[in-house]
């Protein structure tokens, strides 16, 4: 079958379209954050161009407002990717094949582009899939880095963003309404919880982020025969 | 200090790409994942999104009753609109313009 490039610009626009307005958005309060941190459009540029991962570079922009201990962000930085580890266990057959493209979609492999390519099954006639993924992982970050870009500059605009924090408040709250909805069991969400408010209440808010992390892998690691049970039992 | 953003932007991209591309590095072969890490790759992402949610009301028990009451009740809103809803973008844009606006009332 002869490729068709045009089908498969087509079909990799149109499937990318779902993840367009929440990058755009989601990327633009990125860049505000990162203006009223102090950083402009380069550091917007270079965070979504080098890091490209969402939750993390909402929690970095915190950190360069209120500097933070580097060994500290790197385990945040870990912690919050941890789940990547398993998006790539997905298509480690599925990218052997891509050849110069492969080390991009590693790279490039975040929570919406994952679920985009996990749906990309059925192929109208003449679309190149290997094309048509990489296409829709170019496009993605296209969006985000757009979005904070043009976030970096509106976050100099005479407005008043005072506010605008909140957005990354509101993120993790959904992400964890949909966890939690969707967890076989609440136990790490609530092993969390009490860690953080625990630790956030004896040691203060500058001190009871790493510990908190600290003692959350601990118990859920002593928890592990428990929920393991727990799975077998569901 | 003056390195410092630099410092960030490095070891989290670093980092970032070091987990995306561990999985591909280590069992691109045939190799089977130890039960350890495949349990924690599991739970993981719900106790770490439930510590960042603290992360980002830290400020709460420091804040004066009128603030925390503002974040609270933009958090309230927020939850609402996604019980209600369940779009993502609506409930975080609506959440965040009622924090927005509760901060501007003349109170």
């Amino acid at each position: 079958m002869e490729t068709n490039w045009k089908a498969t610009a087509r079909f990799a626009f149109r499937q990318s379209l779902g993840v367009l307005f929440g990058y755009v958005f989601l990327g633009t309060a990125f860049g505000i954050l990162l203006r009223q941190a102090g950083y402009g459009a380069l550091w917007a540029l270079g965070f979504s161009g080098l890091v490209y991962a969402g939750s993390l570079q909402f929690v970095l922009a915190g950190f360069l407002a209120a500097p933070t201990a580097l060994p500290t962000v790197a385990l945040m930085s870990l912690f919050i990717n941890a789940r990547h580890l398993f998006y790539g266990l997905s298509f480690i057959e599925r990218f052997r094949s891509m050849g110069r493209k492969r080390p991009y979609m590693i790279f490039s492999l975040t929570d919406e582009t994952y679920s985009v390519l996990c749906g990309m099954d059925e192929l109208p006639a003449g679309v190149d899939k290997n094309g048509a993924m990489f296409l829709v992982a170019l496009l993605d970050q296209l969006y985000w880095v757009a979005g904070s870009v043009l976030g970096a500059f509106a976050g100099g605009l005479p407005l008043d963003f005072t506010g605008i924090d909140f957005s990354m408040t509101a993120l993790f709250l959904v992400i964890f309404l949909e966890q939690w909805r969707g967890a076989k069991s609440h136990l790490p969400a609530l092993l969390g919880l009490g860690c953080a408010g625990v630790f956030l209440l004896f040691l203060g808010p500058d001190n009871f982020l790493l510990p908190a992390l600290c003692a959350t892998v601990t118990l859920l690691l002593l928890a592990r025969p428990a929920l393991n049970k727990e799975k077998e039992a569901a | 200090m003056e390195f410092y953003p630099l410092w960030v932007l490095l070891i989290a991209a670093g980092v970032t790409f070091l987990t995306r591309a561990l999985p591909f590095a280590v069992f691109g072969g045939r190799r089977a994942m130890p039960a350890a890490v495949r349990y924690l790759g599991g739970v993981l992402p719900g106790a770490i999104i439930a510590i960042l949610v603290i992360y980002c009301l830290k400020g709460l028990p420091a804040a004066g009753g009128q603030e925390a009451a503002f974040q609270l009740g933009a958090l309230a809103v927020t939850a609402a609109l996604h019980l209600w809803r369940r779009n993502t973008l609506l409930s975080i844009f609506g959440g965040t313009a009622v924090y927005m606006l509760l901060l501007r009332l003349p109170l």
